[in-house]
């Protein structure tokens, strides 16, 4: 049983009657067993190369066991939301770029999307097939980049994230060639996209998605029966079904725990209904399940972009034309835009007084309430798998701070 | 359908047309998220999102009785949206809205021990917005720092003058400093 002193000396921050996790360095505490050791408390700060970003982990070990942990954020807030009630509408789009910085087009997509629910703007069709290909690579560029750092945080020393690297930078160049900018995109508007695609582009594109089964399957050679990996990763993290369920858990994480939720199912936002992808499933809930899943979403997604790449329309407009760009007013109302984001859900929620700037604007961030459970997945984990448990959870400090 | 259904169940709720969202009152908040969640009709396991909003008193024009516009003052109030989905069978948001009682020690019941996702979420609006949510497990500051005061995203938020404390303040931060002085007296 946990035995703490109390500690005698007031400390800031702390609601009353709450047992701090910061103390006075005097106080002991001793572990529940007969050889008399000590828990040790370290901060495994926001300076890590480990953990993706300024993010820190407040953990009570036990040895080599995790005994209590509280993640701490906050070093990347940059008060996102305040600046877009101060910005218009179309003003704000940029900044939504760098919420979750390694995928950009989802992040506007979120944001055009929830406008659009507003405002009740229809989107042609065109732009719907560019917005699916750019969000379906979108897609394979976050999935690639987490089975990576994974592998990187596992030990690779970093050969399998250069692997990984090397397809996201083919991925990267169409993003350039069709925005401009290879990370932030700012691509999608209210009402369709920026820029009209070339067939050079859709050539280009074709041929990533040809080659790309050819790369999966050196990668899955390589890795998905490694043996390091394998006892590593099974059975670490499991997370249960209700568990995932009940504390929003969203994404592919919710999918490894055997939930079968895929926003893109469910509320067929944009022309999603017109494709056919399976959903993959975990039954186990632990770190191996989450990084299979990507995997095979990554497969799913191939699907999708050479279903939508043989249907994508002749002409057609990129842009809703009755959209004002100046001086855009939507009606007073509010809105919750959702879609499928590589992480998770991720949500805007709008409401609009009839002015050209948001009276409110919310980012249901995934990786922020994915992070709710990273204690309950760690307890008694070795402090080596509470590293590769939070690789699978898949954070970006973008997104969790805002 | 399913609105009829919250409605009957509980008469105090009201339905509000423009958001298209339940208005709760507070005490009844735990009540309606229990029904939400164990009825079979509704099986709203999944709460998405919960976002604070920052309503400052204003006023407005309402028909009176006599027919003529009037000018009513409207009090302000925090406000806390919940969006509901279920997971098993597959449907739709329900929207709930919960007000505090005016705007200094806002307090609301906390879902916390019914949803688990609801945690982080309403730690951002206690620091955000000085919500105080009774009943929640581990209510602090979550983006800000803990010796923080005040609360950045509600309307009538003042930032400090300096943030970096120079004892010698000069140019703009000497501006907002002398703003500041002058009305300290």
């Amino acid at each position: 049983m946990l035995q703490t002193a109390p500690p005698d000396i007031p400390i800031p921050g702390a609601l009353a009657g709450q047992q701090p996790l910061y103390g006075p360095r005097s106080y002991q505490v001793m572990a529940g067993n007969d050889l008399g050791t000590q828990l040790l408390e370290i901060s495994m700060g926001p300076h890590h190369p480990s953990t993706h970003g300024v993010f820190r982990m407040d953990l009570v070990l036990d040895g080599e066991e995790v005994v209590k942990l509280k993640p701490v954020f906050g070093y990347l807030h940059r008060n996102h939301e305040q600046l877009a009630e101060k910005t218009s509408y179309l003003g704000s789009m940029p900044y939504t770029d760098r919420l979750d910085y390694f995928c950009s087009m989802t992040n506007n997509w979120a944001y055009a999307h929830a406008v659009e629910k507003l405002a009740d703007i229809k989107v042609p069709e065109r732009a719907e097939y560019i917005r699916v290909i750019l969000a379906e690579l979108t897609r394979l560029v976050n999935h690639t980049c987490l089975a990576g750092f994974l592998v990187n945080d596992l030990g690779a020393l970093g050969t399998p994230l250069i692997y990984a690297f090397r397809e996201r930078e083919k991925i990267l160049d169409i993003f350039e060639a069709v925005s401009g900018a290879r990370m932030m995109c700012n691509y999608m508007r209210f009402g369709g996209v920026r820029a009209n695609f070339t067939p050079q582009i859709l050539k280009r594109i074709s041929q990533i998605v040809d080659n790309y089964p050819c790369f999966l399957d050196e990668f899955e050679k390589l890795l998905t029966s490694n043996e390091i990996l394998m006892s590593r990763c099974q059975g670490t993290g499991i997370l249960s079904a209700e568990l995932a369920i009940n504390a929003s858990i969203t994404g592919p994480m919710l999918r490894a725990s055997g939930v079968d939720y895929d926003i893109r199912k469910v509320d067929k936002y944009g022309i999603y209904d017109r494709f056919e992808f399976r959903v993959p499933l975990g039954e186990h809930g632990d770190v191996y399940d989450r990084y299979m899943v990507r995997i095979l979403e990554m497969r799913e997604s191939i699907k999708i972009l050479q279903q939508a790449l043989k249907q994508f329309p002749e002409g057609g407009d990129f842009m809703n034309p009755k959209v004002k760009i100046r001086n855009f007013k939507p009606p007073p109302g509010e809105a919750y835009g959702r879609i499928e984001s590589p992480k998770g859900e991720l949500g805007f929620y709008l409401i609009s007084t009839g002015g050209t700037n948001p009276y409110r604007y919310h980012v249901r961030a995934p990786s922020f309430v994915n992070l709710t459970i990273l204690e309950d997945t760690c307890l008694g984990q070795k402090v080596a798998d509470v590293i590769i448990i939070l690789g699978a959870v898949d954070i970006v400090l973008g997104e969790v701070d805002r | 359908m399913k609105s009829e259904l919250l409605t009957q169940n509980f008469p105090q709720i009201t339905w509000d047309e423009p958001s298209k969202s339940f208005v709760v009152p507070h005490m009844d908040l735990l009540d309606v998220v229990d029904f939400l969640r164990s009825h079979p009709d509704f099986n709203m396991d999944y709460v998405s999102n919960v976002a604070g909003v920052d309503w400052l008193p204003r006023k407005e024009k309402v028909k009176g009785a006599d027919g003529k516009e009037v000018e009513i003052e409207k009090p302000g109030y925090l406000e806390a949206v919940y969006h509901f989905y279920s997971i098993k069978k597959k449907h739709g948001p329900v929207i709930l809205r919960c007000r505090t009682d005016g705007r200094e020690n806002a307090m609301l019941p906390s879902i916390t021990p019914f949803f688990r996702g609801a945690e982080f979420q309403e730690r951002e609006i206690y620091d955000l917005y000085g919500i105080r949510f009774s009943g929640h497990p581990d209510l602090r500051r979550i983006l800000m720092w803990d010796e923080f005061q005040d609360h950045p995203m509600r309307k009538d938020y003042r930032e400090p003058d300096d943030y970096q404390w120079e004892p010698t303040p000069h140019d703009d931060v000497l501006e907002k400093a002398k703003m500041h002085y002058a009305e300290a007296g």
